[in-house]
This record gives C-alpha cells, structure tokens and sequence, in this order.
C-alpha cells in the first residue's frame, strides 16, 4: 500500500468513517497517511527504547533476543492484544508468545492508517492495522535476514528465519544477537509478504496472551494506577444534565479523616483523600446548593412527545430509491409502526477513571482510553501546552464500548484540571453512580416505519422515519457528515439495509436533549438492527410469508448474506418442531464491515422471558483468530441481551434516573443462553467483530416472542413492554 | 492501628473500622488484583475469601474481619496455577477481565464447597458476579474444568 489509495478503497474507507464506534477526527481533511513500516520511530519514541533494531514504531528487537511490540490499539477485551501480536508475530517470524506487547504512547507514528489520529473503535482495530503490521514485522525481519547476511558474506536470498533465528550457509544467530547490526542498516523500501498458505499464526484460534495477567490480578488497569504522593478524589456532580454548582459548604467535609482538600473544577465539586473511601465520605459530606440546567424539568416523557411529532414531519434524506410515498398506497396490505429505544450506558465493569499529573512544563495521564489523540489534544488546551508536552499511558480497559473514547475527553480533562490545581498526582474514581448517571448513553430513538407488501406479501414500500440525537454532529467529528446530509450514524442500517425493496426512503430527524449521548457498541446499528428486523417481520406476517423465507427472497442476489442466514437457520433448525413451548425468531444486520445473523430460541411463561440459545452465524472475511470473533459473538449477545430485556435509563427531573446495578440489570450467568457461533468462511473484505454481534439480538429475542405470544415488542427493554 | 492477616502475610494499617475491607486492600495494602465495580454488594468484583467463604469486600468493614484470615485473587496462588486459574487459561474465559478476579474467587469457593458443581450450583454460587464482555459461557466451562484438574493427580 501506498499513500494513495483506490477509489474503491476510499470509498470504503470513508463509509467506514462513518460507522464510528471509537470516533474518527473531524477535520474535512482526509489524508490518507500510512506508515509505510519502514519510516524510523520518532525521536521520542526512539529515545525510550535503548540499543538493539527499532525498525519501526511497531517493534523492537533487543539484544538480549528480547522482541517487544507496542499496540496502537487499546485492549478492552476484544483481544488485540493477542491478535495484532499474531499479525507481527507471523511476519517477523517470532513465536507470538515470547512477545512483549506494550501499549504505544499517543504518537502520529500510532495513528488510524487513513486517519490522523490515533484511537480504538469502529470494530476497525484489526482490519486496519492488519497490512501496516505485517509489514513492520517482515521490515525487521528483513533488516536481521540482511544484518546477517553482511556479517557470513551471504546473499540474503540464501537465508531463512525460523523462529527468532536466521540460519543458513551452515549457520545461525539469534536475532538479539544481530540486532545492533541490523540496527545500523537502512530499512528495505519493499518488503516481500508472506505467501498466506505459509501462515504460522495468523488464521489460528491462539490463546489470549493477556490472560495470565488477568487471571492473578496483575493486569493494570487505569484504575489500579498508583503513583507516588498521589491523593485520591471523588467528585459531588450535578444531579442533572448541564447542572452548575451554586454554592458550597465544604467544611464538614473537610473535617472527615483523611481528607486533604476541596477544589470545585468545571465537573463539579472534588475532594482530595488520602484515600479513595475518605474522599467519597468527603463528598458525602459536601452541602452544595445547584443551579439547575436550561430545561430542568426535562423527562424523557418530553423528549418522546417531541420526537413523535417530529415522525409526522418530513426528515433530512438519509436514502431515497424509487418513489417509497407512492408505492406504499399501491401495496395490497400496508403497516404503519413505531420502534422506540431507550437512552443507555455502557456501565464497562472498571467505572471511569484516570490519574493525572501536571507539572509546569508537561502533563502526564494514566487511564484506559479509547483515543489518545482527543485526550492528549483536550488535555493540551486545557493547560495551554504543546501537544508533545502531554503524555499518556494506556491501562487496559475495564471494558470500554465507546464510552472511553469520549469526544469532550471527559474522564481525563476533570483528572488534569484537577491534579493542576492540586499541584500533585490526582487519581480521579468515578463512583458506579457517577458512571450510570454521567450521561454519553446510546441516544434514545424513535422510528417510524410505513412500509406495505404487495399481493405475493413482498415488500413494496419502505418510509422510514427516524428521530434521535446525532453523535457526530456538534463534536470534532462533524466533519464527516457529509454536507447537507444527516449524521449517518442516526440512519446506518436502515439507509443501507440489504434487502432488495424498490422503494426505499429513510429520512432523520436529529434530536436535540441535554442528556449527552456518544457512541455504544454498534452505535446506530443498535437501533436501526431492531426498528428493520422488526418491521421486517410485521411485514412477513402481514403478507403471510415465513420470515426466513421473506429474508431469503429480500437476499437473493446476495450471497454471502444468503450464506449466513442460511447457516444460522439450519443450525438453529428452523421450521423444524422445537422443544415444546420453544419458539424461533430471525435476525440479521450488516455492520462494520461484517454480516451477522442470529435465530434466537425462546419460551415465555406468564409473562417471563427465557431465551435458552442464541444461534449465530458471522461472516467477517478472514479471521485473524477464529476464537477471538467467537468470544465477541458471545459478549455481543449478553450484552445485546441485556439491553434487550433490562437496558434503560429514564430521564426524570432533568438526571438519569438510574444509578447502579440494581436498577440497571445486566444478564447474569443464571439467565445465560448457550451461545452457538458458526464461522461462515468466505472471501470477503476483513470486516470487524466487536460491535457486529450486538444489532441481531434484541430483534431476533422479540421475533421469537411473537412467534411464542403473538404480541410485537416494539419498545425496549421487554421487560417494560411484555 | 488495624491488623488484618491478608494473603497469609499481617498488615498494620491506620484505619478507620468502618472503611470497607475493599478500600483497605486496594489504597492501603496495595493490592489493587481486589476490584471496585458497584460499591454495593451488587456485582461481585469484590470478592475475597474470609476464612474460606467468599465475601463483597466492598461492604464487609475492617471492623468485621480484623483477627480473620483473608485470601484475595493474589494470594489464590503465587503462580496463576490454581486449577480454576489453569481451566480459566485453557478456555480463553477472560475478555476485559476487570470482573474476572471476583469471578475466579467465586468459582474458587464454589468447587472447595461443592467439588462437583452442578449447572444450578453454578448458577447459585456465581450469579453475584456480573460480567458485562459476556463471559459466562465459559465461565460455566471452565468450572467443570477446573473441577476435573482438582481430581486429577498432579
């Protein structure tokens, strides 16, 4: 690859922009930048690495044989860590196991190859990082082969690697021992890949490499971070959305033992602890009066009113094909629903957190982040700083979702303001409360769905209407919504669905709230996945079609679609007699690149829920690690499933009503399904695993309660519509 | 002054008793393998075991275990080679893994108690613990393989 790219790849690469579940850097200038593999690390990155070949930014060989590789991409459970380190690991011809991996600094050197930032999101964490590593691994390993060479005075041709070694002529030397030679060698301009068949590692389920980390304790995660001298805060929040503090009195906290000091920053009102349970019983001790934000008596009662008369007007053009108005009066039967999403939070298990320290020249950050870029530059305005005078450690995340690449920096601007004030290192923890009620949730949406089915019951007439907040508009991402069109995020899935309907229009309207919303694991998918495969399945039944067979006829001239619904169907045994009071419902979206279908089995019995197996059939192109798209498959189904039967946060009073745990369910192990995930081999682009399992769920769930009720779940979660 | 027996090792620390042990061992011990996730009993990233019993060391204060022999995810093992350690690695069970220290001492308490563990046993005894990447498929497995690695001869 070079800097420039195909138009099909542009293309690509720019529909992929928008499908953000980690966000792309809004600048209107999309340079395709591309490190080569060959380009020396920067002078900063270069300087933390001591003797021995720094090929690229990528990796290092040390002369004691130590190999070491830094990760652009931040691990939160969807398991680069292991898999970007198959990928160089396969090229440089090192076991992936005797692999140091390190999280990269925030560097260019690090960025998105298409885009000039650096972050984790969009499933696009190995597709995008697949040649670039390939190619930094078969660089240095091409440098050792020609270090090598030089000193047996032998053709490089004639030499080979196995393992971290180059033999040949009769001998052999580890690669620590020629690193420093081929350290003074100039990188290859070219460098020959290697024939896949010949692939060690990439294409094998290996073992997660983090795992003996995580299995002790060990792992550091940004809230385990400890630093010396460093004081503990809690931060008193406003209670609702744009909320400011009025007045304080502090002095009952600051007589609690342990606390250091009361500082208010822009987040709200923070007390300093030697510990983080003083400095929360110090914040329980603060007596704050607040000012309310512009609507405080918003609900999401409002915003509901709001939206669904914004449904009866017409929206900004997602997509329009054929004339979706005029047909649906020419339709034998026709529907007119409505699908609302509630407004949800991520709630990653490791709540929001990060360390800061700021001297008077640079600013250092400890956190699990999502993107470096936006915190490193938020953190340098903040403080007046060059961006090169802030510096970031990336912790493994404790979940992320897209809650950890905010666009406001949220988490890690409170931390540097507040540790500049402070004049000392500052851990920030949010509290659980903190977390469900700080706001970013998937937005909370309305769509409206006019469609109709002519006499064979094919759909004729799609007229989709969709309300909800964009999540790129008004942030430094908006430059990627294309001029006059609306945020794609709000209309992805719907305006791009697969199936073949003539007449097809999606409009949008985007909301407006003072709840702040952000992308969450699918992002628009999430709602769009549910409004179109359900209204997909009113339509079947309205034309008096099998579902699956509908979806097969939608699909016809789409083959690897057709392969994944077919796979799932048969595993599932569709149309087949289930156990008894078992029932079947079918789903499928495309997203980030990849096509997923799932056939949930489910029983209802006085009004409770079972859903004993989710089958799922996932078509991402070639798979890195097979076993790692398999345990997305199953973490997207809890939690798609989560979301389906217990997600939601209201809005009452202008805050979030929710709080913790037990008020915002998560599935547990008892009310698991068995998760049945088949790998639908094809040759299709590389397309993403964390975010694509999600959409199929909650559809599939309530598909399958209709066929078991007869009663159509248009509202999650379902246990407030059943 | 407080004196916990933490991991087999005593630990002198200046505390208040009602700080939760959790609080305790993450900020004064630093033993940070012990996490925070709910604050309220609700999603067992907490848990330790006290004299052998697993425990949310998020709402259990020092008051309640000072002289009472407390293990946490670092003192399982010096290695990672407890069999629920062992069939954690061999089935690929952690994603983020933030929860899976609670989950791992849950899973611990269960097969010391129940070396067998039926589905409902497992369910019981690790529906405390939340997961939110979704692990629970195999954190079942992985049960009744680290029950198997208990029986058989080291």
């Amino acid at each position: 690859m070079t800097a420039h790219t195909s138009g099909e790849d542009s293309a690509r690469t720019s529909r992929r922009m928008f499908l953000v579940g980690g966000g792309v850097v809004a600048t209107g200038l999309l340079v395709p930048w591309y490190f080569a593999g060959r380009g020396a690390p920067s002078a900063g990155i270069a300087a933390t690495r001591g003797p021995g070949l720094s090929a690229n930014a990528f990796v290092h060989v040390a002369p004691d044989d130590t190999v070491t590789v830094w990760l652009a991409k931040s691990e939160m459970g969807q398991g680069v860590y292991t898999g970007l380190t198959q990928i160089l690991g396969e090229e440089l011809d090192v076991d992936p196991r005797r692999i140091k991996v390190e999280f990269a600094p925030v560097d260019a050197a690090f960025n998105h190859p298409h885009v000039p930032m650096q972050f984790t999101g969009g499933s696009m964490s190995t597709n995008s990082s697949y040649e670039q590593l390939r190619k930094a691994g078969a660089t240095a390993r091409a440098m050792l082969v020609a270090a090598a060479a030089r000193r047996w005075s032998l053709a490089a041709a004639s030499l080979e690697t196995t393992d971290g070694q180059v033999v040949g002529g009769g001998q052999r030397a580890k690669y620590g021992d020629l690193a420093i030679d081929a350290s003074e060698l100039a990188p290859p301009r070219d460098v020959t890949l290697k024939d896949p068949a010949k692939f060690r590692y990439i294409g094998r389920s290996l073992r997660r490499l983090d795992s003996p980390q995580k299995i002790t304790g060990r792992a550091q995660f940004g809230i385990d971070v400890i630093r010396p001298d460093m004081a503990h805060a809690a931060i008193a929040r406003p209670p609702m959305f744009g909320g400011a503090v009025r007045s304080v009195d502090d002095r009952a906290a600051r007589a609690v033992a342990g606390v250091l000091d009361v500082r208010q920053i822009a987040a709200g009102v923070a007390v300093l602890a030697t510990n983080t349970w003083s400095a929360r019983q110090g914040r329980d001790a603060l007596e704050i009066e607040w000012a309310p934000g512009a609507e405080p008596d918003f609900s999401l009662a409002t915003l509901r009113t709001r939206y669904q008369a914004l449904l009866r007007e017409p929206g900004a053009i997602a997509t329009n094909t054929g004339d979706a108005a005029a047909a649906l009066g020419n339709g034998a039967r026709s529907l007119d629903v409505e699908y609302e999403l509630p407004y949800l939070a991520h709630a990653c298990m490791e709540p929001l957190n990060c360390v800061a320290q700021v001297t008077e020249h640079s600013c250092e950050i400890w956190t699990g982040t999502q993107m470096q870029t936006a915190d490193r530059d938020a953190a340098a305005a903040l403080l007046g700083f060059k961006p090169e005078q802030v510096s970031i450690h990336t912790t493994f995340l404790g979940g992320g979702f897209g809650r950890r690449g905010n666009p406001r920096a949220d988490f890690v601007l409170e931390a540097v303001e507040l540790a500049k004030a402070a004049g000392r290192p500052v851990k920030v923890t949010w509290t659980r409360e903190d977390d469900m009620r700080g706001g970013w949730y998937r937005p909370f949406g309305l769509s409206r769905v006019r469609a109709a089915v002519d006499a064979a019951g094919l759909p004729i007439a799609w007229l989709h209407t969709i309300a909800a907040q964009p999540v790129l508009r008004g942030t430094q991402f908006e430059g990627f919504i294309p001029p006059g069109a609306p945020d794609p995020t709000v209309a992805e899935g719907a305006a791009d669905m697969p199936y073949a309907i003539a007449n097809l229009r999606v409009e949008v309207h985007e909301g407006a709230s003072p709840v702040p919303v952000q992308w969450w694991r699918s992002v628009g998918h999430s709602h769009t996945g549910f409004a179109v495969n359900g209204a997909l399945d009113e339509l079947a039944q309205l034309g008096g079609r099998d579902p699956l067979e509908l979806r097969r006829a939608l699909l016809a001239g789409k083959p690897r679609h057709l392969a994944v619904l077919n796979a799932a169907a048969r595993r599932a045994r569709w149309g087949e007699a289930q156990e008894p009071g078992h029932h079947l419902g079918i789903a499928l979206q495309e997203s980030f690149g990849s096509i997923v279908a799932q056939v949930a089995e489910v029983s209802v019995e006085r009004g409770a829920v079972r859903v004993h197996r989710i089958t799922c059939a996932i078509d991402c192109g070639f798979a890195v690690n097979p076993g790692g798209v398999i345990a997305q498959m199953e973490s997207a189904v809890v939690f798609g499933l989560s979301a389906a039967l217990y997600g939601e946060i209201g809005i009452e009073h202008g805050g979030a009503v929710q709080s913790n745990f037990d008020d915002y369910r998560l599935l547990r192990i008892s009310e698991m399904p068995f998760v049945d995930t088949i790998l639908v081999a094809s040759d299709g682009p590389m397309g993403g695993a964390g975010e694509p399992g999600v959409p199929p769920v909650a559809p599939a769930v309530c598909n399958a309660i209709f066929a078991a009720t007869g009663k159509r779940i248009r509202r999650l979660p379902i246990t407030s519509s059943l | 002054m407080i004196t916990l027996e933490i991991n087999g090792a005593r630990h002198e620390l200046d505390a208040d008793p009602a700080m939760p042990l959790l609080w305790a061992l993450r900020d004064l011990a630093g033993l940070t393998g012990t996490k925070y996730g709910c604050g309220k009993a609700l999603c067992g990233a907490c848990t330790v075991h006290l004299d052998g019993e697993p425990v949310r060391a998020c709402v259990t204060p020092l008051a309640a275990v000072e002289g009472r022999r407390i293990t946490t995810i670092e003192g399982l093992s010096t290695d990672g080679s407890h069999p629920v350690q062992r069939a954690w690695t061999e089935l690929d069970v952690v994603q983020c893994g933030y929860c899976q220290s609670g989950q791992i001492m849950s899973a611990a308490a269960l097969l010391a108690s129940a070396p067998k563990p039926s589905d409902a046993d497992i369910d019981a005894a690790m529906a405390g613990n939340l997961c939110r990447c979704g692990t629970y498929q195999r954190i079942r497995a992985a049960i009744k393989r680290a029950s198997e690695l208990m029986e058989a001869p080291q």
